[in-house]
Formats: C-alpha cells, structure tokens, sequence
C-alpha cells in the first residue's frame, strides 16, 4: 500500500467525512432547523458525484493490497446510485415530515448506506466485498424500521434483517469454504487460481453455490424472493425506493465483482443455476403481479421479474451479456426512482397512495403526474421509445448471441404477461373515474426533479446510444 | 425545395411536435388546440406534394434516403426511405389524418387538445413505419404506436373500452415480440452485423430458418391484418373506440401488417413464404368467405364494417401470396404475378379510403342518434338526402361496384388467381356477392325503408365539416375508381423488383 492508493478512494472518504459532519451537525440543530441535516445530505451525495465525474478511471487501478479497485464500471454504478440516492431524498422531504420521521438519523444512514454501496461496487477481496454488503445492509435494516410506530414496518425490518442475516450468513459459508480451497481472498488471484483447475472440485463447487445463494437473495430471485414483497410493502416508501433501486445497482456490482470477476472460470458451472433462477424469476415475478391491489406489493413482483432479465444477461455469460445486464440494472433504477416517487407525492398525511384503486383518476387529477407515471409504466413493461425496451433488447441480443434461443422465447412471452399488470396502472389513471379528488401538493424541487427523472426514462430511449456505449465500455 | 432537406424526417416528426405543441396548448382554448393540430396535419398534407413529385416512378430504388448512425455500438441507424411500396401508404396516413381531426371537431368535447395530439402523434408514429428502413427503428415505431391508440379507445371510446383496449394492446404485444427475435436472430446472421431491411433481404438463410421467421413474422402481421383465427380483437377495439379511432384503426393500422408482409415475410423468407403460400392463400379464403358471411349477421353496423375489413384485408393478403402459384404456372411471365401483388395493394389503399369513409358514416349517424344498432334506423333518406348519397356511394364502393377504388383492387386480384387457379378464383369471387350482400342490405335497412321512428325523422343532415371529409373521401374513392393508373405506376417498380426477388431461391 502506498499514498497514491488513497487518490482512489477519494470520493468514499469524502462521503465517510460528509455522514460524519451531518451526524455531529443533527445533533446540535433544533426541530425546525432540520432542512440543514437534508441539505448537508444532498450536497455529500452531490459533491460524490462531482468528485467522481472529475476523476473518471483511466482504467483498471487495483490499489490497497488488492482489496479496492476502480474502473469504468464502478463510476457508473456509483455515479448513478449518488444521483438517484440524491433523487429519493428530495421526494421523501415531505413525506417524511408528514409522518414526523424528517429526522437527521434518516439521512446519515442512507448516506452510510451510499457509503457501503460504494465499497461494495469498489471491492476487489472477498474481504471488502462483506464489509461493502453489510455496511449497506445495516443502514438499510435500521431504515425500514424508522417508522418505529408502524407494526407493518417494524415486522418488514424484522423479517429483513433475519433473512439478511441468514443470507449473509451463507455467503460467508460460501466464501469460507472459496477460501479454504484457493487459499486467497483478493478475487483476481482467485479468478487465476480457478483458472488453472482442470478437474471437478466438489468443495469448490459447494462454495460456489452458497455464493451464488447469497447473490440470488439480495438481487430478489426466484426462489430466494420471499422478503421482497414485504419488505417492500411494509417500509415507508421512501426506504422501498431506496432498497428497490440505489441497492439494486450495488447488488449489481456485488455479482459483477464477486461471480463475474472472481469466478468467471467456473462459468459452467454457475450459467445453469442463473438460467434457472431467471426463468423462475420471469414466471413468478410477471404471474403473481398480476394478482397485487397494493402497487408496493406488485412493484415488488416487477422487480422479481426484472431481476430475472438481469439474471438472463448474467446467464449469457459474454461481455456483451455483463454489459445488457448493466444498462438493464442502471435504466431499470432510473426507472423504479421515478415510480416510487409517484407513490411518495400521492401519498400525504395519514395516508400511503400504496393501494392500485389510489390512482383511480389521476389523469383527471393530475395529468402531467399521471403522464410521468404512464412513461415510466410503459417503460417497465418494454414498450418502446421508452428505455425499459432497449434493456429488454439487448438482454435478448446478448442471449440470442450465445444461441439460447428457447430462453430468448420464453423471456418475450413472459413479459407479455408482465404487460398486463403495467397496463392496469395506466388503466385505473387514465379510463377509470377519481374518487380521491385531494389536490395533489409539490414543493417545486420535487415537482423538477421528478419530471426531469420520468423524462430521462423517454430521453434514454431517444437517444440510448450513449449509455449503451458507457455499459459496453465499462465491461470489456 | 434543396434537395438535401430530410423531407421524411420532416414528414415523421412534424405532426409528433405539431401533437406535442397541441398538448401544451391545452384544453383552455379548445378550439384554438383544434386549429394547431388541424393547421399541422394539412401542413404534413402539403408535404407529401415535393415527395410525390421529387419520386422517381422509374426506379425501384429507395428514395429519400437518410441514413445516420443512431446506437452505434449495435450499428442499428436511424435510416429512412420510400420505395413504390411505402410511398402510397404514407399518401394514405397523410391523407387521412386531417380528415380524422376535422371529423371529430365539434364531436369531442372532452379533452378535445389531447385527442387531437392523439391522433397527430399517431400520425407521425405510422409513417415512421411505412418510412423505416431499420429494423429496430421500425419495431420501435410499430410498438410505440399502441401507446397512443391504447389511450384514445380507452379514453374516448365506449362502454365496454376497458376489455377492448387491453384486448387490443395484448394481443398485438404478443403478436410482435417473437418478430423482434427474429430481428435480433438476422442481425446475427448478416455479414454486414447491421439491422438494416435491405441488409435482411439479401441474407442467405436455410430453410428452417425461413420457415421459423416466416412464422414470427407471420404471428406479427397476421395479428396486425388481421387474419382469421387472430382477427377477434379486431371487431371489439372497433365497437368500442371513438370514430376516429376506428377510421385510423381500419384506414391505416390494418395496412402495417399487410405492409409487413411485402416488406420483410416475402423477400426474407422466400422459399419458406412460397412452402407455405397455401397457409396464407386458404386464411385468406376464410376471411373473405366465413367473415363475410359473418358481416351479413350483424347488427351493430360498427361491427359489420368491422368483419367487411377483415374480409377486404383478406384480399390483400391473397393477392400478396399469390405470385408463387403464378410463377409455377406461366414461368417467364412476371405480368400476371405483379397483377396480383399491385392489385393486393390497391385494394389495400382503396380499403383505406372506404372503410374511412364507413366509419365516418356511422360516426355521423351514431352523433345524432347515440345508437350502432341497424334497428334503430331507417328512412334516413327522408331526413337525410345528401348523407343518404354518400353512404350509398361508399356501400356500393365497398361492395366492389366498378367505377369505385372497391372495384379495381379486388378485379386485378381475382383476374390474377384464375393464372393460378381456377378455385382460388372461383372462392375469391364470392366476395362480389357476399359484399354487395352485407353492404347492401345495410343501406337497405338503414337509409331506405320506412322511417322507423321520430328521431330519425329529425335528423339533421351534414354540416359543413361532415360534408367536406365525407367529399373528399368520395372525389378519391371515384378518382382511384376510373383511374387508378397513377398508383399503379408509383408502385410497379418496386413491385416488380420484389417479385424478381422472390422467384430466385435463397437455398
């Protein structure tokens, strides 16, 4: 380790200092002096970002003994998770203080959260990659239980920091037994150690599968899904968003880092489990979110489906394929911040817009808002010119490449279904009559940053050629 | 006009801003709306006239091409051009658009700004169909226009437009996805990795390959037509969508799947296309018999004119799949092949204009009486002699009377089975009576009769607007009908270039 490895890590130490300052500062404001603890918060995930976009990768740098890397990949996962971070807690300014939880506590956890994120996009050992994931899992168990005096949130945060726990549990089983047998933590050493195993190597294989167990149950897939739906109903929404997004892009990383970098020889190994996990993903995801009243409950399904489409690129085990999964997992973020965010300004005082029949109306109501939530609607289920059908195509492209062309097939067919539930939403906004005429209030940060979000999701789909080049670059 | 001027851009994207514009315009002054989105759909109008007259009618090449790298990394372009085949049909969405928005100027009052957006954004949406010479960027514009026609029958349309439109957009969703497989499967195949159509057309491929594209793109096209079995959403979207919607519906949307086939099924798949010209020729058969045979049944005359599309469109199809059986049949002898295919076509354009025309009738009727059912009618001649005229002209054209654009298509393709044979012919031609059956007797009941109730005695004829679009529609219907020369000679061309295409085999 020398000096020049902290130039790497510029932005996490920055981000550390940030979450500290906002803690010691939280602790001396009064009540009404809040907005300072919000806007000392916006201005660490935005000064990140800045940092990061000034000193993009030249590269692939290793640095501290082989436990922390950066390249192309890991900018844009972090550069993303600071915006739409940013982005979730410019919504949930107002509903938090609706629900008297506007607290400074909230937001130095997700800034811990951020921090862990970022480890965990950024880690090179198996070592960095616990500390990242657990970091973020920590900050995120005590978010879903904020709203202490909900008994649905304080049981969702029960149920996800046991099955977070038992999960983390079985990745160091896993990573244990990796160990064991390779005799390294640093990945790449380990990505040469497995290179060079010719033969079958049952304890490896085992270590290989908890690993990918533990992948599975964080990305939300089929059969490790049971958490999502209700950690996503029952945490305030503000938190969902956070957990069903900025996360999402982590848990990207966490596969790309650790299943991808690390143990990319055993690929014959692990592309069948994944092909299993996202068909299963498909399936359940698009069927049981058909029968969901509560939009939480049936975005949670969505994300069980699309964790399967990104679980598909993974299975095509090419650059191409690492790259689709990538632009899936960063446009579909974009997209799930921009849904949730809907849900935050329809919900108010005493009163969670979680139920499908809330939106009855909205175009009546409010017809940009309604137009932002058709758009991101559409865009989940894969309709062009929005992003969420490019996703969908180069997953399918990076799988026809690898000639899997049934998987291809029943991918489609699957999100053909999976319309159907996207189609009600817009159904019940635009065809059926309001019954909840309340005006629809927000503050004009909001209003900007949401327009700016849900249109992103049509700009992309304008104009993907840029971000599709910054996936495939970031991957090669 | 400069000569590097992207006039189909222009053509694309003008009515999509025009539609954006109305929308801002909002519904505070709905008349002032109503004149942005009229003024942009004529401007487009207008437009078609340097096309038509900068196109060159000797060539088959694509015309007014433009062609700059959209995604890179996959090579997929954003790439326009206009052949013999697609020029007349975006002709038709040009025409036929204004005509939707002066019909429905005084009839839709709710949100009148955003149905008016509606139908310009559709607009811009279908000629980028018709003018795409990507395939992804015609698959994007083939999907990204359910988005607009999925609000305007759920929004405007009636009762029961929930199941109509979720109906309606499923079941083309379905129909299209296993297409974008095939897409993505050629790009891998073509030497140039690009997603360009003609790049497609000149890919070697086998057999099965053939045969399973043929079918993905069958699945799309057919569901598009529709052809029988896949035709059932047809009729409900139709019952349950407003007037203009149906008109854009039947005029235009049916046509992108008969123009699928000429552009992608049939010069991709060519031995497969030519295996399997029988699957094609016999659901063309059905359509024209057992929906026409349907179409006399009903009672509600937005759902008769709804089969008579089905029925029509079939003839399209038999026309497009019967080259091969002519090929086999008179072997250096193209004229009686492009017969057929032209004959497809016109039909397909004069059907635009007709069941237009239909549509707009009933709209007019069902404006006064607020009822589809034939029962509720009668006698409208007494209360409505000009209307009657019109409704007479287009069931007579409809029926395939010569002297109408009805009668040209549909002889051109019969003329061209009997070269195949003689059955095909004789089934073809039950459409001659099976037509004048339906449409016929409609007239019958609605306009002539005694005067069924007080309502319709008080039915006021056309006013200005009704009878401007209702006019046009029959100049046109009557133009094409004694002189169909000029789309001929438009489309022979590239009509014949396809034909030389298809009878070479790609094994």
């Amino acid at each position: 380790m020398n000096m020049s490895d902290f130039s790497l890590i510029i932005p996490e130490i920055f981000m550390l200092v940030m979450a500290c300052i906002v803690l010691m500062i939280d602790a001396f404001l009064r009540e009404d002096q809040r907005d300072v603890s919000y806007l000392l918060s916006l201005a660490a995930l935005i000064g990140t970002a800045i940092l990061t976009w000034m000193n993009p990768s030249d590269g692939r740098v290793v640095g501290f003994n082989g436990t922390f890397v950066t390249d192309t990949m890991a900018d844009v996962l972090k550069f993303t998770i600071y915006l739409l971070t940013a982005a979730i807690f410019v919504y949930s300014r107002q509903y938090l203080r609706a629900r008297a939880l506007f607290k400074g506590e909230f937001y130095v956890l997700g800034l811990f959260a951020v921090l862990g994120m970022m480890i965990l996009v950024s880690a090179h050992s198996m070592l960095t990659v616990y500390l990242g994931l657990e970091l973020m899992s920590l900050s995120l168990y005590a978010m879903v239980a904020f709203n202490r005096n909900s008994a649905l949130s304080s049981e969702a945060a029960m149920k996800y920091f046991v099955l977070g726990g038992f999960a983390s549990g079985v990745l160091l089983y896993g990573m244990s037994i990796v160990y064991g047998v390779s005799g390294t933590l640093d990945l790449e050493r380990l990505a040469g150690y497995l290179s060079i195993q010719q033969s079958f190597n049952a304890p490896l294989l085992l270590g290989m599968v908890f690993i990918v167990v533990a992948l599975a149950f964080k990305l939300g897939a089929v059969p490790f899904h049971m958490w999502v739906p209700d950690i996503y109903h029952g945490s305030p929404s503000a938190v969902t968003a956070l957990i069903g997004t900025s996360a999402k892009l982590a848990v990207f990383g966490f596969f790309m880092r650790l299943l991808i970098e690390g143990m990319g020889a055993m690929q014959y190994s692990w592309q069948d489990i994944l092909i299993i996990l996202s068909v299963l993903s498909l399936a359940i995801g698009n069927i049981v979110a058909i029968s969901q009243l509560n939009i939480k409950r049936m975005l949670a399904y969505s994300a069980i489906s699309h964790a399967g489409f990104i679980l598909l690129g993974l299975a095509a085990a090419s650059p191409e394929g690492y790259s689709a999964a990538m632009f899936y997992t960063v446009t579909y973020a974009i997209t799930g911040v921009a849904a949730f965010g809907i849900i935050i300004l329809l919900s108010r005082k005493g009163f969670e817009a979680d139920s499908i029949d809330d939106y009855k109306g909205l175009n009546v109501r409010n017809s940009w808002y309604a137009f932002m939530m058709l758009l991101v609607m559409f865009s989940m289920a894969g309709v062009p010119p929005m992003v969420g059908f490019y996703a969908k195509l180069l997953v399918l492209k990076a799988v026809i490449d690898q000639g899997m062309y049934w998987l291809a097939i029943v991918a489609v067919l699957l999100s053909v279904i999976g319309a159907f539930y996207y189609l009600r939403v817009i159904k019940v906004m635009y065809f059926d009559e309001a019954e909840d005429r309340s005006e629809i209030v927000a503050n004009s940060g909001m209003h900007v940053v949401l327009s700016s979000n849900a249109l992103l999701v049509l700009l992309l789909g304008l104009f993907p050629g840029t971000l599709i080049s910054l996936c495939l670059a970031a991957i090669s | 006009m400069p000569d590097n001027l992207p006039l189909l851009s222009l053509i694309v994207w003008l009515p999509i801003i025009g539609g954006l514009i109305t929308l801002a315009a909002g519904d505070h002054d709905s008349t002032g709306a109503r004149r942005i989105a009229f003024s942009f759909s004529m401007a487009n109008f207008f437009l078609m006239i340097p096309l038509y007259v900068g196109f060159d009618t000797s060539t088959a090449d694509m015309q007014f091409v433009e062609r700059t790298p959209w995604i890179d990394a996959f090579n997929i372009d954003y790439y326009f051009g206009v052949d013999g085949i697609s020029m007349p049909l975006i002709a038709l969405t040009a025409f036929i658009s204004p005509l939707v928005i002066i019909a429905g100027w005084k009839t839709v009052q709710v949100q009148a700004s955003r149905y008016m957006a509606a139908f310009l954004i559709m607009e811009g949406l279908m000629i980028g169909v018709f003018a795409a010479l990507d395939s992804i960027l015609f698959y994007v514009f083939w999907e990204a226009m359910l988005i607009p026609m999925f609000l305007i029958i759920g929004v405007w349309g009636g009762p029961n437009r929930i199941y109509a439109t979720i109906k309606f957009f499923l079941y083309t969703f379905l129909g299209s996805v296993l297409m974008l497989i095939a897409l993505i499967y050629m790009r891998y195949q073509s030497e140039a990795g690009s997603f360009a159509i003609p790049d497609f057309h000149a890919l070697k491929l086998n057999m099965t390959e053939q045969i399973l594209i043929f079918f993905a793109f069958l699945l799309a096209f057919a569901v598009k037509v529709p052809m029988w079995p896949v035709h059932t959403w047809l009729p409900d979207a139709h019952v349950e969508a407003p007037t203009g919607g149906s008109v854009i519906l039947a005029a235009i949307m049916l046509k992108i799947g008969g123009y699928g086939f000429l552009r992608f099924s049939l010069p991709i798949a060519p031995d497969a296309s030519m295996q399997f010209d029988w699957l094609i020729i016999t659901m063309s058969l059905i359509a024209v018999i057992y929906i026409g045979l349907v179409a006399i049944v009903q009672e509600d005359m937005k759902k008769l004119i709804a089969y008579s599309s089905i029925a029509h469109m079939g003839f399209a199809t038999l026309g497009f799949f019967l080259p091969f059986g002519i090929h086999a049949a008179a072997v250096d002898d193209l004229s009686g092949a492009a017969l057929a295919v032209e004959g497809g076509m016109i039909q397909m354009i004069s059907h635009g204009f007709i069941s237009a025309a239909l549509f707009l009738c009933i709209g007019v009727m069902y404006d006064r009486l607020h009822s589809r059912q034939i029962k509720d009618y009668g006698g409208i001649v007494v209360s409505m002699p000009v209307f009657a005229g019109f409704m007479v002209l287009f069931a007579m054209a409809n029926s395939g009377l010569p002297g109408t654009s009805g009668f040209v298509g549909e002889f051109m393709v019969i003329l061209a089975s009997m070269q195949s044979d003689f059955w095909i012919a004789f089934l073809a031609a039950t459409t001659l009576i099976l037509g004048a059956a339906y449409s016929l007797w409609l007239v019958k009941r609605v306009i002539f009769g005694e005067i069924r109730n007080e309502q319709v005695a008080e039915m006021k004829d056309l006013d200005v607007h009704e009878f401007v679009v209702l006019g046009s529609l029959g100049v046109t219907v009557l133009l094409f009908g004694v002189w169909p020369d000029p789309l001929v000679e438009i489309m022979h061309p590239s009509v014949d270039n396809l034909l030389r295409h298809i009878i070479v085999s790609k094994l």
